[in-house]
């Protein structure tokens, strides 16, 4: 028995070191950077108002990105974040391909930064033989040059999911009201209607 | 010792108002209970007839409660009165000081002790609530908190910038029994506020929530611009909190908006936190000032529209992502402080009860001990 405590003083000693090991973070714990954090905001902050703390800011709970790598990547890292969910959150894939206003616009490794605005369409993400295909609604694509791309979108369904059906009833509906629209309003609503039943006619078939 | 309930006993004995007892009898016992018929037939005592309502067995229990309050009859011992002077003293126990009735009552203490009881009760089952309430909406802010992490890593994060127009969105709680969150919350507007006001620069506020609404209200009325409450009648959706950023942009101006609201770390703790969102024109010219932003030139514009049109729906969006994370967090530590608050409360509670038992008791021994005492004096006042 003995020996076991001793074993245990032993292992506990050398650990103490490392207090990671010992402490267990909450799974839902928000990671605080308390050294990062913008230094003006603080000084000017600590000027007017010295008696309360200064106010966390969201760099301080981010992990920071890393810095654009000399050579070319072999990866792209992908995060795809809807409102409700992170579906994709710091993936490897080889290529992503965006329904971009301007089309359908492919996300290599190594991309030019960009920003994209999003339309209704079918967004793909490749990681060596295997397609995820997913129908989003408009969102926004940024491709940093550290070849990071982040995806987001207030709506996405996988495809199998979609009913063709509905689809088509929808699209007839959409196109009905466009015609039989009267204000600008109606119009718009019929038209944003219309663009995003087509779009998901192409994606269903295409 | 009664082997019947009480009211089998009175009318055994069949005494009416206007009769006389010859107090000088046998055994104490008999006394108390004589003058018990007496009560009970006198409707003016409450508590009394409340005591023979109940159907229940005499057992020692409610013989001592009668005793006890058979206390005010105990001078009968000493002093024999006719009927009606005792009826017409009759009185609320308090009161009583005619007969020279102890007024020790523990009707006070016992009242209390419920109240208290009942307390502990409420803030138990709000705890509970509160802890169901937060699972659920927990996994939902965890699961947006990946909405904003773009937005930061494009644009950086700029709360020191100097605009003409602010803009301080306070996210606030409706419902109160949330600890001090909302408080914070107030605070840290206002100490922003009075950073961002100066010779040139204006600062208003939009508030979101009654209870920061209330605060404001009472010292900053001229620079609130719009208030919404009833956030969480309806389950909180993205659609939802994208309308209410399509009317604060619409009805603000601004140039930078600043969403204050406490960020859910853990169960007992929630980080007041300030998110920074800038207007398109503000964004272009901290890019060209350079700093944090300077690396936004480098980025290509894929769109059919020009670059300020793109910028204009970044920064819409941008806004309606933050604040729809802002306001789930906001919930989930509105939820986490008030189980912490109600636990506290139910705690304090039980704390307090466990005092007034003791009081309680006390007092019921002692007035025990006073009775005891007062017998035996007569007692043997009458034999020696």
């Amino acid at each position: 028995m003995f020996r076991q405590v001793a074993n245990r003083l032993l292992t506990r000693s050398t650990t103490t070191y490392s207090a990671a090991t010992i402490r267990r973070p909450y799974s839902t714990e928000v990671a605080t950077d308390a050294a990062a954090g913008d230094s003006d905001f603080v000084e000017s902050w600590k000027k007017v108002v010295p008696n309360i703390d200064p106010p966390k800011t969201p760099i301080q709970y981010m992990k920071p990105r890393p810095p654009t790598p000399s050579t070319l990547p072999s990866k792209l890292t992908v995060n795809f974040v809807l409102p409700y969910a992170s579906e994709l959150s710091q993936t490897e894939v080889d290529m992503v391909i965006v329904p971009a206003t301007t089309g359908q616009m492919g996300i290599l490794p190594g991309h030019v930064p960009t920003i994209a605005e999003l339309k209704p369409g079918l967004l793909s993400v490749h990681e060596g033989n295997d397609v995820k295909k997913y129908f989003i609604s408009s969102g926004f694509a940024f491709v940093h040059s550290n070849s990071y791309a982040d995806i987001l979108a207030v709506e996405a369904v996988p495809l199998d999911q979609i009913d063709p059906a509905q689809v088509q009833k929808g699209l007839s509906e959409f196109t009905q009201k466009l015609s039989s629209a009267s204000t600008e309003l109606d119009k718009a609503e019929a038209q944003i209607g219309v663009d995003v039943h087509s779009a998901l006619n192409s994606a269903l078939t295409g | 010792p009664l082997k019947s309930g009480p009211i089998s006993f009175t009318r055994k004995v069949g005494v009416g108002p206007s009769d006389h007892i010859n107090v000088g009898c046998e055994c104490d016992y008999q006394r108390y209970f004589k003058a018990f018929e007496l009560q009970q037939i006198d409707q003016k005592s409450p508590k009394l007839t409340l005591l023979f309502r109940n159907t229940k067995p005499v057992t020692p229990m409610a013989m001592a409660a009668l005793r006890r309050e058979g206390r005010r009859f105990v001078p009968l011992v000493s002093s024999p009165r006719p009927i009606n002077a005792i009826q017409s003293t009759l009185a609320p126990a308090e009161e009583q000081v005619g007969l020279g009735v102890r007024s020790i009552s523990t009707q006070i203490v016992r009242n209390r002790m419920k109240s208290v009881k009942n307390i502990q009760k409420i803030t138990k089952a709000m705890k509970m609530v509160a802890a169901s309430k937060l699972r659920a909406i927990q996994v939902r802010a965890e699961n947006s908190r990946g909405l904003w992490q773009p937005f930061t890593a494009l644009l950086g994060d700029t709360p020191s910038v100097s605009v003409k127009k602010n803009v301080i969105v306070t996210i606030s709680s409706d419902k109160g029994l949330c600890g001090g969150i909302n408080s914070t919350s107030v605070k840290i507007s206002r100490a922003l506020h009075k950073i961002n006001s100066g010779p040139d620069a204006e600062c208003k506020y939009v508030v979101l929530g009654e209870k920061a609404k209330a605060q404001l209200i009472r010292d900053s009325k001229k620079h609130i611009e719009l208030t919404m409450t009833e956030l969480q009648k309806n389950f909180l959706n993205y659609t939802q909190v994208s309308v209410i950023a399509d009317d604060i942009l619409k009805n603000v101006e601004y140039d930078a908006l600043r969403i204050v609201f406490n960020k859910f770390q853990s169960v007992v703790s929630f980080l007041p936190t300030t998110a920074t969102v800038l207007s398109p024109e503000v964004v272009e010219r901290e890019s060209e000032a350079g700093g944090k932003i300077g690396s936004l030139d480098s980025y290509e514009i894929e769109g059919g529209e020009t670059k300020s049109e793109v910028l204009q729906n970044l920064s819409e969006f941008q806004f309606s992502c933050v604040m729809f994370n802002g306001v789930l967090e906001n919930a989930c530590s509105e939820q986490g402080a008030r189980m912490s608050a109600m636990d506290s409360s139910s705690r304090n509670a039980g704390d307090m009860l466990d005092r007034l038992t003791l009081t309680y008791n006390r007092t019921r021994q002692a007035s025990i001990t006073t009775e005891l005492t007062e017998i035996i004096s007569g007692a043997s006042a009458l034999e020696g």
